[in-house]
């Protein structure tokens, strides 16, 4: 019977129903299924359908953040009990993501975000106007493989070069990745201050951090 | 009789405005600026200071919004009226602060550089189209501390023309009204003939920043038109219909034009903006959507039905070259633009979703605002009768051509395109070497910058400018200023 519950799990990150995704999650530990089964052969299946539609150009933006979103309720709800167990889920990485200091531009940040959520990374957002420190600290914390920080203002661009600074003065260096992005970033400002991964775009974004994962490994 | 297109019934106006109204007191507006929320307050608006947020109650907003003047005008070098904002003028500038330019040979997309914005200038400066110049390029060698202001600089040493521009940073406005004064003649001489338009953005969705606030306080106690750019970012930082933008788009500008005025009443400035829709396969901003131009010509007519001047980012495209997208684009959210009346129309020339600048693309927009702006003229009754007065001695035969009427009034009903666009005749055209539009454009660049000339600029003015810009240079980590050529 599990296999209806698993079908409908996936089929409520298709249809980026929060609500359904935390009521299946709610009664998948009701009927004591095994909440890293339902993440796995339940919501996963379904966030790998919506990126490979999202892909092939058959789904869009709205559909994908609302999948993420639907993805998040019902982790929220399965993740407390996996700690309870005391086993974990099998991430593809931990990524702290932030908007640097100073600068409050949102939409870019939070999209790849979605992208790396949706791809299976762990996502920890900070948010926008975030200190330095923050996202290092933050990083530190969480045994994060990569921080990604993003810049939309070629006067807080800047600012990037000081996260991989930070890294190197507390020794953090090379265990965690640095990727950078943004309107005015460049291949070559990556390069210039010494950053791990660039991407122009969200998708592109999962890409390189994949190969940073994987590297690592 | 001035052709336009109109998009909202006077209902649709009515409850545009009233939403907007609505929003300015729930969730209310964002505003980072202490002074600012104080002077809202001290108007009547109550505020949630720890949020930062302030609910303005429409009489208040209505209050500050009817001393914002419905007409005014800019003025040139040599202080002649050059471009009416108010009632239904259209006026082209190029794009501005991009960072890359396209380069004509490599078609590879690289920072610019000062060079790059000094052709962009005069090239600009030669077309009759461009009614005003624009700050078009983030110059890439030039430290970022005065990375707004020399833009500036370049365009006053390089161009007789208004100048739509705007600053980086709070403390350059100042620095940059001064450079605008030097060249008028004093500060008094300036707000008497104000040459120069700012940009001032909200940041979507309905928040003013503490370096926005400041900008319109400094503007309007400077007397300095003011022109707000409100970006609303349909389905991601706004509504996702195109209404639902328009309605905010209006609350981010009653909410600043309430604080200009506030600042001092009578100020100039200019419901103005740059939304897009987003495209949600990729994730951008479309600056050449058609969707994108209907936001704007929607709230050009929320602006007219208060009487304000209107702007507003059209005339570019989201193509990386100069091809067929570029044009299209161009010349399609150029004309919604202007049909609906908007007084000062910025982006030819533009690529890659405002990023880029290409001097060619300025060069043949030129034509497209060339095309529209004899669109505007409309068809006019030139004679009387029409037509019935001119068959004398025709006899059936095509000698039209041999009347002094034809030779009189063919000037004025045809716009004469340049050399850019091909009408000669396929052998012509092959005879002159079979050449695309582009490189059709890259031999009139030549020409246009080959018969450029330097504006005569009072030597004192511009020493003192010069001057004034190197100190400033030099204090930014500058040596000198890269050298000007002619």
């Amino acid at each position: 019977m599990s296999e209806e519950l698993f079908e409908a799990m996936a089929e409520s990150i298709l249809e980026g129903e929060d609500d359904e995704a935390i009521r299946l999650a709610q009664e998948a530990l009701v009927r004591g299924i095994q909440p890293l089964d339902a993440i796995n052969l339940g919501y996963v299946p379904g966030m790998e359908q919506i990126g490979k539609q999202y892909s092939c150009g058959e789904a869009f933006l709205p559909q994908l953040v609302l999948a993420g979103e639907a993805m998040k309720g019902a982790l929220k709800i399965l993740e407390p009990e996996m700690v309870k167990q005391g086993v974990g889920r099998e991430l593809a990485g931990t990524i702290v993501l932030g908007t640097i200091a100073g600068d409050i531009h949102d939409i870019g940040k939070t999209l790849v975000g979605t992208m790396l959520t949706v791809a299976g990374f762990r996502v920890i957002d900070l948010g926008v106007d975030v200190p330095v420190i923050s996202l290092v600290e933050k990083a530190r914390e969480e045994k994060a493989d990569i921080i990604g920080v993003s810049a939309l203002l070629t006067t807080t661009m800047a600012n990037q070069r000081d996260v991989i600074e930070a890294l190197e003065d507390l020794g953090l260096r090379p265990g965690i990745k640095v990727m950078v992005g943004g309107a005015p970033v460049t291949r070559d400002w990556a390069e210039e201050i010494g950053a791990d991964g660039f991407s122009e775009d969200a998708v592109g974004a999962v890409a390189i951090a994949r190969e940073l994962v994987a590297a690592e490994e | 009789m001035q052709p336009k297109v109109t998009l909202l019934s006077p209902d649709l106006i009515s409850q545009i405005i009233n939403e907007a109204f609505q929003l300015l007191l729930e969730p209310g507006i964002k505003v980072k600026h202490p002074e600012a929320r104080a002077m809202l307050v001290e108007a009547g608006a109550r505020q949630d200071e720890a949020n930062e947020i302030v609910m303005i109650p429409e009489e208040v907003a209505r209050k500050a919004l009817d001393t914002v003047p419905g007409h005014f005008t800019l003025y040139n070098q040599e202080g002649e009226k050059a471009v009416q904002y108010g009632g239904d003028a259209v006026h082209f500038d190029p794009g501005s602060s991009g960072v890359n330019v396209l380069d004509p040979d490599t078609l590879e997309h690289r920072p610019a550089i000062s060079a790059d914005l000094i052709k962009v200038i005069k090239i600009a400066e030669s077309l009759p189209q461009y009614d005003a110049q624009s700050t078009a390029l983030v110059c890439s060698e030039i430290p970022k501390e005065i990375g707004d202001l020399y833009r500036l600089y370049l365009v006053l040493r390089y161009s007789r023309k208004p100048v739509i521009t705007g600053a980086f940073r709070a403390e350059n406005t100042e620095i940059m009204i001064d450079m605008l004064a030097i060249l008028s003649g004093g500060r008094q001489a300036l707000i008497n003939r104000p040459r120069a338009v700012f940009d001032v953005c909200p940041t979507p969705p309905l928040i003013w920043s503490q370096f926005g606030s400041q900008n319109l306080i400094d503007l309007a106690r400077a007397g300095v038109p003011a022109q707000i750019v409100s970006m609303p970012l349909a389905g991601v930082a706004a509504p996702v219909t195109l209404l639902g933008s328009v309605v905010q788009h209006a609350a981010e500008c009653i909410s600043g034009m309430t604080i200009h005025q506030l600042a001092k009443p009578g100020s100039p400035i200019v419901w103005g903006g740059a939304p897009a829709i987003m495209d949600m396969r990729q994730g951008t901003t479309p600056m050449g959507a058609v969707e994108t131009a209907l936001i704007d010509a929607a709230y050009a007519q929320v602006g007219k039905s208060f009487g304000f001047p209107t702007h507003a980012y059209l005339g570019a495209s989201d193509a990386k070259l100069v091809d067929y997208q570029a044009g299209m684009e161009s010349s399609t959210t150029a004309l919604i633009g202007a049909l609906a009346g908007i007084n000062m129309i910025s982006g030819p020339g533009m690529l890659d979703f405002l990023a880029c600048v290409s001097p060619e693309k300025l060069i043949m927009d030129a034509e497209a605002i060339g095309m529209i702006k004899r669109t505007l003229e409309g068809v006019r009754v030139q004679t009387q009768p029409l037509a019935a007065g001119m068959y004398g001695g025709i006899d059936f035969k095509g000698g039209f051509l041999k009347q002094r009427l034809t030779n009189q009034l063919f000037q004025k009903e045809q716009y004469l395109p340049s050399q850019v666009i091909d009408r000669g005749s396929i052998r012509t055209w092959q005879v002159g070497g079979g050449l695309d539009t582009f490189a059709r454009a890259k031999a009139r660049r030549e020409e246009l910058l080959a018969g450029y000339q330097l504006p005569e600029i009072p030597s004192d003015q511009e020493k003192e400018l010069t001057q004034m810009v190197a100190g400033l240079a030099a204090k930014a980590g500058l040596d000198k200023l890269p050298v000007l050529n002619q």
